[in-house]
């Protein structure tokens, strides 16, 4: 059974965006405007902490790129009224079955990393917009809470294009829309239980760390800590 | 056959339900107004979404969920309250044991129709029987607050039942309504004796539940890793709470009904002074709980709990946590410490205080947590909308109204077991007194 994970390296981060915006494009996230966000409405399953430190003119900003962890022991997953949300047992990966959620937002309150998004109100997109949404994922509709699903419908084309071709699924083949579209590769993503596959051997490295690691959740998203870029003795 | 009349003097007690009175009517439409324009804030947010609340990421649970705590707690003030003054045979139990039944099964709707309100999709609700997942607190909770509705119920309507004979008999409306709900009740010796072991048998059953049913509540909280919802006290410290803003709400509720239809020889400052002691009791009890809760966060010092302290003690949030300190132990403390001031007016100030301060308690618990979660980057802040505080207007009338409208149509104090006191009690009580106590005479031989 393969476990997909993500690693992503913080050194490689510019804090760009891209990963952001290729994540409301693939999974029809709509937008926000700065009240929404100023209001805590905003919704993006990939978001990007930043962090200052210091003052001017010694100043540092750093980045962290923040998709769900897909726990592998997940707390959301328990408190769910109605199985709405669950680790699948094929592959780990968390997801939420929006027509049978019925928006207690239990889940959102037990996620130690708040990366759950409630529909506060319908989604809407700009006219031009409507022609371009992604037919692979289904529109969430008010009142419901949705996630990072690590672009599974991704996951479900590339295992059928392996199939056609009579084929094992190889490493790389599939990727969520934020590591396939990172411009300096900071986020890699595979099989964790591969170990030839290059997250895993990614996740071998001594920066490695994960985001509240005490907690027991066994997060499945790894960071490769700052270093190697600032010389090692900063971070 | 009828049942016998009751005495001239408690004629007193079925008298609401024989007349209207203009009161009544301005009562009903005062309040079916404010239940109304409830109606109207919450149609608005079921056509806009959650969004026109004040519930914002990370903030998800607000009002809602503080009433849904709230309301559940006030439950406690009846049956449970009830069923330990019967199983004690406390004898000042009589007048008080219906109009606090009344009020637990009247405010558990209010609190289950403030979760059906706080769903995204309220359409959905039934799909916990459907798709229920036993692993979910949330699960827990709609199976005990079940539990303890029907069971309050019954335990409710098991001693009405001689008391609407006595409507059926001897009341001139409704008397078709009163037929069907007497099920034949004559008063024989043999229905009497029936009756008597279920309301024994119900008396016992309800304590547990009631426990199981605020325990449950909290563990919707204490089983989260959040912190300071994640503590293991939640369970003891809620079902409390529950008690204790229970009996501040029976005593306001006495007072109102005493004041209202005349009720001055039932309801005795006697009665208001005994639940005062209860409620000081309370009150300590309530005070030991959050200080051994606060200092144990305290002393512990992990940070993300401390995040959580600060906001309620110093934070954003700390008007709400000195003002639940205040009304819950301060006020109510120096009110009822002294027998002085532990009169009918002295203890009804102390309840308004005390249900104040555990409305606000419930706050302080949901929302400073929600507003600091782990991770430390996100933050946020959460305040009101006018649909939220519509909403929580519209259940504090639609409690009213429930209430006003039962004691239309029931007695709110139970006729038969007045006199029944008033017979027998008076003897048993004798013969139990005796029953503590040796004989004189052979309290003296060595």
């Amino acid at each position: 059974m393969p476990l997909w994970g993500m690693v992503i390296d913080l050194d490689k981060c510019t804090g760009c965006q891209a990963c952001v915006v290729a994540c409301k494009a693939e999974n029809d996230v709509p937008f926000s405007s700065p009240e929404l966000s100023a209001a805590g409405r905003k919704m993006s399953w990939m978001e990007v902490i930043t962090e200052i430190e210091g003052e001017f003119p010694d100043v540092r900003m750093r980045y962290i790129p923040r998709p769900c962890m897909h726990c592998d022991r997940p707390p959301c997953t328990k408190v769910c009224p109605t199985k709405a949300t669950y680790r699948s047992w094929e592959n780990g990966i968390v997801g939420q079955i929006y027509p049978r959620c019925i928006g207690c937002r239990y889940c959102m309150n037990n996620c130690p990393y708040t990366v759950k998004y409630f529909n506060f109100f319908a989604p809407e997109w700009p006219d031009e917009m409507k022609e371009c949404l992604n037919p692979e994922v289904s529109l969430r509709p008010k009142g419901v809470v949705e996630k990072c699903t690590f672009c599974d419908h991704r996951l479900i084309r590339a295992k059928e294009q392996a199939r056609a071709e009579g084929r094992e699924l190889q490493d790389g083949e599939y990727m969520p829309a934020c590591a396939a579209v990172c411009p300096t590769r900071a986020i890699e993503f595979g099989d964790l239980e591969d170990p030839t596959s290059r997250v895993a051997r990614a996740r071998e490295s001594a920066r490695a760390f994960r985001l509240m690691e005490e907690l027991g959740v066994e997060p499945k998203v790894y960071y490769l800590r700052e270093g190697e870029w600032y010389g090692g003795s900063k971070a | 056959m009828a049942v016998p009349r009751p005495s001239a003097g408690d004629m007193v007690l079925i008298a609401p339900t024989q007349r209207g009175g203009k009161w009544f009517f301005l009562t009903v439409c005062a309040l079916l107004g404010v239940v109304g324009f409830a109606v109207y804030a919450w149609l608005t947010q079921l056509q806009v979404g959650l969004g026109v609340t004040g519930m914002n990421r990370p903030v998800v649970w607000g009002f809602y969920i503080t009433n849904f705590v709230f309301f559940i707690g006030i439950s406690h003030a009846g049956t449970l309250i009830s069923a330990i003054l019967r199983l004690c045979n406390a004898e000042w139990r009589r007048p008080i044991t219906r109009c606090a039944e009344v009020i637990t099964v009247v405010v558990l709707f209010i609190g289950v129709g403030n979760v059906v309100m706080d769903l995204g999709r309220p359409d959905r609700v039934l799909f916990v029987l459907k798709h229920g997942h036993l692993r979910s607190p949330l699960l827990w909770d709609v199976m005990s607050v079940t539990t303890y509705l029907i069971c309050s119920s019954i335990y409710l309507y098991l001693p009405l039942i001689p008391d609407i004979a006595i409507l059926r008999d001897h009341g001139s409306k409704r008397r078709w309504l009163y037929r069907v709900l007497a099920l034949g009740w004559q008063g024989t010796e043999r229905q009497r004796r029936v009756l008597e072991i279920l309301i024994g048998i119900m008396a016992v059953i309800v304590i547990p539940v009631a426990v199981s049913v605020h325990t449950v509540v909290s563990w919707v909280f204490g089983m989260t890793v959040q912190p300071m919802w994640h503590s293991t006290i939640f369970g003891p410290y809620f079902v409390c709470g529950a008690i204790f803003s229970g009996i501040a709400a029976l005593i306001i509720t006495m007072a109102v009904l005493r004041r209202a239809y005349g009720l001055h020889e039932y309801l005795k400052p006697i009665h208001f002074n005994y639940l005062g002691i209860l409620l000081l009791v309370m009150t300590l009890l309530w005070f030991y709980f959050t200080f051994a809760e606060h200092l144990t966060t305290y002393y512990g010092g992990d940070p993300h709990h401390m995040a959580v302290f600060w906001e309620k003690v110093t934070g954003r949030y700390a008007a709400f946590f000195w003002a639940m300190v205040v009304t819950c132990f301060v006020i109510p403390m120096a009110i009822l410490s002294r027998a002085k001031t532990r009169t009918v007016a002295g203890t009804v100030v102390a309840s308004a205080s005390v249900t104040v301060g555990m409305w606000l308690e419930r706050f302080t618990i949901v929302v400073p947590t929600l507003v600091n979660p782990r991770l430390p980057y996100e933050r946020g802040f959460y305040a009101p909308t006018w649909v939220e505080w519509a909403l929580m207007a519209g259940c504090f009338a639609a409690f009213a109204l429930a209430y006003v409208i039962f004691s239309k149509l029931f007695p709110i104090i139970s006729v038969w077991e007045v006199e029944e006191g008033r017979e027998a009690g008076f003897e048993e009580a004798l013969e139990r007194i005796k029953g503590y106590l040796p004989p004189a005479e052979s309290a003296a031989k060595p």
